[in-house]
């Protein structure tokens, strides 16, 4: 790999040394096990690290909390003029920086989804031009993530479907692979190389290098061969108005948010006052298609109220409405946690290419 | 002939009379069904239902009134139709409802414990059934599994394997596990000090992602699109994720299902970040039938306690106090 700009080896025995460097400058997050469930947790020199099972979560939230203040406010009555309620806006706290440790590439290359739709190149106001939200900018450019090279494929796994890879160096800082006794550490930017040159890590060798890309190239194995999923925007366009395939491919879901919560490219939120008295907070927090609320209007009427039409949305934005406004990229990275976790099974793989061979048979 | 294949026959019999057959069939991994909608004889090929069909088929049993519709039931689930249909939720008569023995079936997260450091479930490439084994092929070569290490908690208490309610029953009927469920896993927790009951709840909930798979995989939550956790007017549960919001909200679900909760245990199975939510229910389960001495989902005419009310209940000694 030619965008590797440095090169070091931390064994397992010395890594949480290293995190605690890191952590001196940054929020640490990290996998961590909880019953039988992994999630990103923020971490602290003597928290146990969980390897052997791949996350359960994506680490979005760390860039895209599921609750988050966007300002307090506060009114205050006047006795003089009680009429009156002074206004008062407190802003949120600045966001620290934060350094995510062993997320997967499919989760790095999940934030190349929100980024576009949340810097302003994907959408445009047709008066103002391009509409930035600061909030996520200011957590996407303040987090550097350390990216850990999957060994293994399961059998959810579909990264390489959508242009990714189980070592994929894209929207990743450091590459981390396990070999012989810790982690070879490739940084592929130069705020990964910073991170590197953090505390006094061995300069990796090119015998770890070399066994580096013969496990990143196990993996690669490991993987079904991908489908030409080309014609799928066309495909699922094409199939908006057939309410009987949706109901087939939905029999099963039960309508609940687990894909989307678990999901490194769902972005949608919500916005909501939470007050108490005169004063509150304004806070933006995750909201997903699967929900009746999603799309309820105010004056009552609701264009989606069966699964069907909801599991129609998530797919059709995934595979259709996404790549059709951001140069044909799939709003999907592979991850397969929306299988994995579905309490129903629900596999999209599935439904991605039921459409395709639906619209070819019309 | 196998049970399976009497299954089969039974389904392909009743294909003609109704909308579809709800079963199981394979899943995307080899250790999870999915649930399997039956239209037309060719679609049983893919059914197979034992120690793999986890799924509660009773939870889609709603969504089909006004048609009739067959379905393929455990003892568990069984219980989840009676008492759908004891509240008046689906009608007996556009049902049928065919029975098998259950022996059990099986829980992924054990079988992720004991799979640690070899291989993730989500690796296991084939799994079958060998007497009182699963065999698994992995990457790590195969591995056996004795099934009493694996199989749901909810089986080793379960008082009724073969459906209560059937118009057909394949198989010979088995032994309960139990004939009285002695709650000793809750005697268990309650054994723990306040403070650490809080604290565990705390811990637990506070990994909640909120995406509400335990209420929705739940086939006595009947609320569905209307439920207390979505309103916005009135405002009962803010949408900030602390976790006295996310406990908040499991406490009005457990309330809600006090006295028609069977303990199908399909809310815990559902959740992606492995909350014990059961034991909530099961709290609650355990008051009703120590207080109006009602079983769910065992008596289609009985009238769930929270639903009527006698002005003198035969447990509750009002007058003594």
């Amino acid at each position: 790999m030619s965008d590797i700009v440095s090169q070091k080896f931390v064994s397992y025995a010395d890594l949480p040394g290293w995190l605690a460097e890191l952590g001196k400058n940054a929020a640490v997050y990290a996998p961590r096990r909880e019953g039988q469930a992994v999630v990103y947790r923020a971490w602290n020199a003597g928290d146990a690290l969980e390897c052997s099972q791949r996350p359960t979560e994506s680490a979005k939230h760390v860039v895209f909390p599921r609750c988050e203040e966007l300002f307090g406010f506060s009114r205050e009555g006047e006795p003089e003029n009680p009429g009156n309620r002074k206004l008062e806006i407190r802003e949120a706290a600045e966001p620290v920086p934060a350094v995510v440790f062993g997320l997967l590439s499919c989760d790095a290359r999940g934030f190349f989804s929100f980024d576009s739709v949340y810097d302003g190149s994907g959408t445009r106001d047709y008066k103002k031009g391009p509409v930035k939200d600061p909030y996520y900018l200011k957590r996407r450019d303040r987090t550097v993530l350390i990216v850990r090279a999957c060994k293994t494929a399961l059998r959810t796994c579909f990264c390489n479907w959508v242009g990714g890879d189980p070592a994929s160096t894209q929207g990743a800082d450091v590459l981390a692979t396990d070999v012989e006794g810790g982690l070879l550490l490739q940084a592929v930017s130069e705020r990964g190389k910073i991170l590197l040159e953090t505390g006094s890590l061995a300069v990796g060798s090119s015998e770890q290098a070399k066994a580096a890309e013969a496990s990143h190239e196990s993996a690669r194995k490991g993987l079904a061969p991908a489908p030409d999923l080309s014609g799928a925007p066309r495909a699922l366009l094409s199939l908006f108005d057939n309410a009987g395939f949706w109901q087939r491919q939905s029999a099963g879901c039960i309508s609940c948010g687990a894909c989307t919560y678990l999901c490194p490219t769902c972005y949608c939120f919500n916005i909501t006052d939470e007050t108490n008295g005169l004063a509150g907070t304004r806070i933006r927090t995750w909201d997903n298609c699967m929900s009746p609320l999603f799309t309820l209007e105010a004056s009552g009427h609701n264009p989606r109220t069966a699964k069907a039409v909801r599991l129609k949305n998530r797919v059709g934005h995934k595979y259709s409405y996404y790549p059709e406004l951001h140069e044909g990229r799939f709003s999907c990275t592979g991850c397969g946690r929306c299988i994995k976790s579905c309490p129903s099974s629900i596999d999209i793989r599935t439904i991605v290419q039921s459409a395709v061979k639906e619209a070819a048979n019309v | 002939m196998s049970i399976q294949e009497e299954l089969n026959n039974a389904v392909k019999a009743t294909l003609p009379d109704v909308e579809c057959v709800i079963g199981w069939g394979g899943g995307p991994e080899a250790l999870r069904s999915a649930p399997l909608f039956m239209r037309e004889e060719a679609d049983v090929e893919g059914f197979k239902a034992g120690y793999f069909s986890v799924n509660n088929p009773a939870l889609y049993l709603p969504e089909y009134k006004g048609k009739k519709t067959a379905v393929v039931v455990k003892g568990c689930d069984a219980r989840s139709v009676g008492q759908l249909i004891a509240e008046g939720l689906v009608k007996r008569e556009e049902l049928v409802i065919i029975g098998f023995p259950c022996a059990g079936v099986i829980d992924v997260d054990k079988v992720n414990t004991l799979l640690a450091g070899r291989c993730e479930p989500g690796e296991v490439t084939a799994a079958r059934e060998d007497g009182n084994a699963v065999v698994l092929d992995t990457p790590a070569g195969e591995i056996r599994l004795d099934k009493k290490d694996v199989t749901a908690d909810k089986c080793g208490r379960c008082m009724y394997p073969n459906a209560l309610i059937a118009d057909a029953f394949v198989g010979d009927k088995r032994e309960p596990a139990m004939t009285e469920d002695d709650y000793a896993d809750l005697a268990a927790f309650e054994a723990l000090p306040l403070e650490e009951r809080m604290a565990f709840w705390e811990k637990e909930m506070s990994r909640c992602i909120r995406c509400y798979a335990c209420r929705n995989a739940c086939p006595l939550c009947v609320c569905r699109d209307h439920c207390v956790a979505m309103t916005r007017n009135p405002h009962w549960v803010s949408q900030a994720d602390g976790v006295r919001d996310k406990l908040f909200f499991q406490v009005i679900h457990a309330t809600h299902l006090a006295g028609r909760c069977t303990g199908c245990g399909e809310c815990q199975r559902a959740c992606p970040v492995g909350i014990p939510v059961l034991m909530l229910k099961r709290a609650l389960s355990r008051q009703v039938e120590n207080l109006f001495a009602y079983k769910t989902g065992v008596d289609i005419e009985g009238t769930p306690p929270l639903l009527t009310f006698t002005l003198e209940e035969p447990k509750i000694k009002e007058r003594d106090w």
